[in-house]
């Protein structure tokens, strides 16, 4: 089996079991690299050096019969919005094109706990804001399945890595679906947890009541496993959930088991979108048909508030992102102007210099919604309508197990086809918006395929802190279909 | 013409927890720039704030002390503004839901009446860094300071004249220092200062004018907040009495800042229109519920408050109020001096050791009664000494000097330097017969009586004492002296 066809799961048993070596698979990992990465645009940077240290030590543990994590060797790439001591931090942004990190982020100390071996620190949107990647900063990232079409965003780089094999998996960050589109646009698992069940601290901000890592992996099964690591208090956030209120479970141990008489919420709200592609639409109906094959029940549901959620979301967010944003004035670190006219103007210039058009956009949309004279129209106005839209997905689960839908109402979409027009682009977020905004997990599957072969993408929906029955609900689609397990045909095997 | 003062004060008050109140940084003052400074406090990306507890439970005993009334649920802000000290650019404040609000404190004003000082909020927040902007072609930021827990406590303008202002602003000095929640030292900049002023001026015609409310900002001496406050309410007089348009209605409020120096203040120009702080709840910090029994336990470890002590040592230990209030001016003399009585010192007795000796030397070294070198059990044993009549006065100053760098008991180094009094009768008769007959010209005033007898009886005496080398017992001696030459 080559390196790309193995499972996190399984690369991870063949390294244990001395199979093969870390050494070797970080060398695979990296001619990969080389031969793909100048197409698809995946990575910022990567560290092959420190990869391969890390590797040979793993073999020497492992060869000394010493103990190593549950993640002992799997090169794994992360979102370039998440802090490492080594390398830069850059968040796809000219601000921080320089920056390096002096500490990590939580989600990147349990990662190495668990001797997972991370290559790479992956393209995004800027500082997270943007649904294609088009918005980076730095790098242009294309669809590996169509280098015409976009990875989708904001965690693009992410989602492409994985799809095109050049890591086993990868962690993104989900603010209004950044996780889930882009995994959907490619092809793979993403999963949003629910807000505080993963922290934080080293995740750098843009919606801070909205924000979640989470993992982009190749099955089912490789989410589960990432959640076992990544899941969990850290007193270092205090919005990270105690776990005497929610315990991690072992996310591993019930997923092969399917839930019975399970009941699928269908939201009339989610079908009757404008721009719903037909194809699309037809692919998650027949998703739902396999469903009710294994025994599901379809129930209907209204989310009476969701079409408020765009809305509201570009109040909050954008509100949250201003302040967290005005850390990045050049006086501190990243970028400085050089030659400013005054102490003003170092602010005024380091950040005209340093941001792109749609950061500067939610800044100042979000200035405004704050701003004395606005405040309660807007922002105040926009956190009771959140209220609202919690409610109706809280009303929506006593009556269903879970919820489902399109995670877009497209398919990747053609580069440069909605960069000039933010409202379009907005507007693609339609089905992963309002979960943020409700705090509650999400998924997005792999569930077929349009007439292009580009991917399309099953969203599922649980109740807060519901992880576990998430992916249990995820896997009994996924073990009846082999549509994660399609490779995209632009990269082929003759690359 | 009837003119009234009309003064509210704001004062931030620095709280002494181990460690800032985001994170685990340690509180300095001094050290070198941006060496007591971690991710959280510079404000580097992806960092996240953790509420400090003791700094909320220090509030709590304070805003009690102020008898305000206990927000159970109270949430933290964000309060944005640019500046180069402040490195989020948004400080992590209280808005509308502040910990504390509605109390009061009562001031001692100078003919032994008391005022209410009305309270209106008492909440928490963090403190920027420093720019210092001299010395060099560019300014520079120190960032040590940033993230210091500070206590924001506002009171309703209750205060009529400058003397008000600073002795408000003393007492709440030293409450916090009773409190045990600040070291409230006005050289480390513990507390600073900001009092909004304006005049209410009634004209011989009766209409009533209100002059615009000018914030003197960030005054840190008790001597620069009485003095900006005396210099507004005559600038504002004068200013007013131009043409009687200097009001509130034209101006509103207006910003100035205190030339110590020249000793004015001075008008800031506004760097916008009215700021606008863009306040929103602070979504990385969750909001704090007080519960009863949380209360209840900061209650019950509440220390002595500075006027329950005084009356303390007036009724237990029957000093009298000068003295009662010299030994609660500061809390480190007050627990020092109630320490070393429950030692076994006698009352008086340490309390005149303190007063006498002990604070003297504190002030002239600048530093506290702790600081000096003595401790509670050497102070209380001394007092014992003095009461049996084992020294006298002159001795027990120069034991106590001697302490200060000695950390022996006053009795062995009575004994060392011959300190040690001689009230034996017998012993000292043989002394007195020597002085009486080597000084026969001032028997005879002594017995002559009137005017010149005190003076005799005084340099018999001072003979006696100095003979013994000052170990005489003057009681004892002078009683000898009056035996044997009262005839």
């Amino acid at each position: 089996m080559t390196l790309e066809n193995l499972t996190v799961k399984q690369l991870r048993d063949k390294i244990g079991s001395g199979d093969i070596a870390a050494k070797e698979v970080v060398g695979q990992v990296f001619e990969l690299i080389e031969r793909r990465d100048l197409q698809v645009g995946a990575y910022l940077s990567t560290f092959q050096e420190r990869a391969l240290a890390q590797a040979e030590e793993i073999d020497r543990r492992i060869a000394a019969d010493e103990p190593v994590g549950q993640l002992a060797g799997v090169p794994l790439a992360i979102k370039d919005n998440m802090c490492t001591q080594f390398g830069t931090t850059t968040c796809a942004s000219k601000i921080l094109e320089k920056f390096a990190a002096p500490y990590n982020a939580h989600v990147v100390d349990k990662l190495a706990e668990a001797d997972a071996i991370i290559v790479g620190k992956c393209n995004m949107d800027e500082f997270a804001m943007g649904s294609s990647c088009e918005n980076s900063g730095l790098k242009k990232t294309v669809n590996p399945w169509n280098p015409q079409r976009v990875p989708g965003g904001s965690s693009g780089g992410s989602a492409a890595a994985v799809a095109a094999g050049m890591c086993q998996a990868a962690l993104g960050s989900d603010t209004g679906g950044s996780i889930r589109q882009p995994a959907s646009f490619c092809g793979v698992v993403g999963l949003k947890p629910t807000y505080g069940r993963v922290s934080r601290y080293g995740l750098v901000a843009y919606g801070s009541s909205l924000d979640q890592i989470g993992p982009l992996t190749k099955n089912v099964e490789d989410a589960a496993l990432l959640m076992n690591i990544i899941a969990g208090h850290d007193q270092r956030d205090s919005t990270s959930v105690s776990e005497t209120i929610a315990v991690v479970p072992d996310y591993l141990a019930e997923l092969e088991t399917p839930l019975e008489g399970l009941k699928i919420g269908v939201a009339r709200e989610f079908f009757d979108v404008e721009g719903l592609d037909p194809q699309v639409e037809q692919t998650i109906r027949e998703t739902l048909k396999v469903y009710e094959k294994m025994g599901a029940r379809l129930v209907e549901v209204t989310l009476p508030h969701m079409k408020y959620a765009i809305a509201t979301y570009y109040l909050v967010a954008t509100a949250e992102a201003s302040s967290n944003l005005a850390r990045y004035d050049g006086v501190h670190y990243g970028h400085r102007t050089e030659q400013p006219k005054d102490y003003l103007d170092v602010y005024y210039s380091s950040r005209a210099q340093g941001f792109g058009d749609e950061v500067k956009r939610r800044i100042m949309l979000g200035t405004y919604a704050l701003s004395a004279g606005y405040y309660d129209a807007y922002y105040l106005k926009a956190l009771k309508v959140r209220n609202l839209i919690r409610q109706d997905f809280e009303q929506a689960f006593q009556k269903a197990d879970c919820l489902m839908c399109p995670t877009s109402p497209e398919v990747a979409f053609k580069i440069g086809a909605k960069i000039d027009d933010p409202l379009t682009m907005y507007l693609s977020d339609i089905y992963t918006i309002a979960v943020n905004l409700a705090g509650i997990p999400g998924i997005s599957i792999p569930c077929g395929f349009n007439s292009e072969n580009l991917p399309i993408g099953l969203q599922i929906l649980t109740p807060a802190f519901t992880e576990e029955k998430l992916l249990r609900i995820a896997r009994m689609f996924e073990k009846e279909t082999d549509y994660h397990t399609q490779k995209p045909k632009f990269l082929g095997h003759k690359m | 013409m009837d003119v009234k003062l009309i003064v509210g004060l704001e004062i931030h008050v620095q709280l002494a927890t181990r460690t800032k109140i985001f994170c685990g940084c340690r509180l300095g003052f001094g050290d070198p720039p941006n060496s007591n400074v971690c991710p959280v406090c510079l404000g580097m990306p992806g960092v996240l704030p953790v509420m400090n507890r003791r700094a909320y439970e220090y509030s709590l005993r304070t805003a009690l002390a102020l008898n305000c009334n206990i927000a159970r649920f109270t949430k933290w802000d964000r309060k944005s503004y640019y500046y180069p000290d402040l490195p989020k650019n948004y400080q992590i404040s209280q808005y509308d839901l502040p910990l504390s609000y509605d109390g009061y404190l009562e001031i001692p004003l100078e003919n032994s009446e008391t005022k209410k000082i009305r309270i209106i909020r008492a909440h928490l927040e963090e403190d920027a860094g420093k720019n210092l902007h001299e010395g060099l072609p560019y300014s520079r930021v120190d960032l040590n300071r940033t993230g210091t827990p500070l206590l924001e406590i506002v009171t309703e303008p209750d205060m009529n004249s400058p003397e008000e202002c600073r002795i408000l602003a003393m007492e709440l000095q030293k409450l916090v220092q009773f409190l045990g929640v600040s070291e409230a030292n006005m050289q480390k900049g513990h507390m600073r200062f900001e009092p909004n002023i304006n005049l209410h001026i009634t004209d011989e015609d009766g209409k009533l004018y209100k002059t615009p409310i000018c914030e003197v900002k960030n005054l840190n001496s008790f001597r620069a907040l009485e003095r900006a406050v005396a210099y507004e309410k005559v600038r504002q007089l004068e200013e007013w009495k131009q043409d009687h348009t200097y009001t509130i209605e034209k101006f509103g409020k207006q910003n100035r800042g205190w030339d110590d120096n020249r000793e004015e203040t001075v008008f800031q120009r506004e760097k916008e229109e009215a700021h606008d702080y863009r306040y929103f709840p602070e979504p990385d910090l969750v909001p704090v519920e007080v519960e009863e029994v949380w209360l209840d336990k900061i209650k019950a470890e509440m220390p002595e408050l500075p006027l329950a002590m005084k009356k303390r040592f007036i009724d237990d230990y029957g000093l009298n109020d000068y003295d009662a209030s010299v030994l609660t001016g500061d809390s480190v003399t007050a627990v020092y001096f109630d320490q070393a009585v429950k030692a076994g010192g006698p009352a008086k007795r340490v309390a005149n050791l303190v007063t006498q000796y002990g604070l003297k030397t504190a002030n002239e070294r600048d530093c506290t009664m702790d600081e000096i070198g003595v401790t509670r059990n050497q102070t209380a044993q001394l007092a014992q000494l003095v009461e049996e009549g084992t020294v006298n006065a002159s001795a027990a100053a120069a034991i106590f000097e001697k302490m200060m760098d000695d950390d022996r008991d006053p009795m062995l180094i009575a004994q060392e330097d011959n300190l040690i009094q001689q009230s034996d009768a017998g012993a000292l008769e043989a002394i007195v017969d020597e002085v009486i007959t080597a000084n026969p010209q001032a028997v005879s005033d002594f017995q002559a009586g009137g005017k010149k007898s005190g003076k005799a009886r005084g340099f018999l005496l001072g003979q006696v004492m100095q003979k013994t080398k000052g170990q005489a017992n003057p009681q004892i001696a002078g009683e000898l002296i009056d035996q044997k030459l009262k005839k």
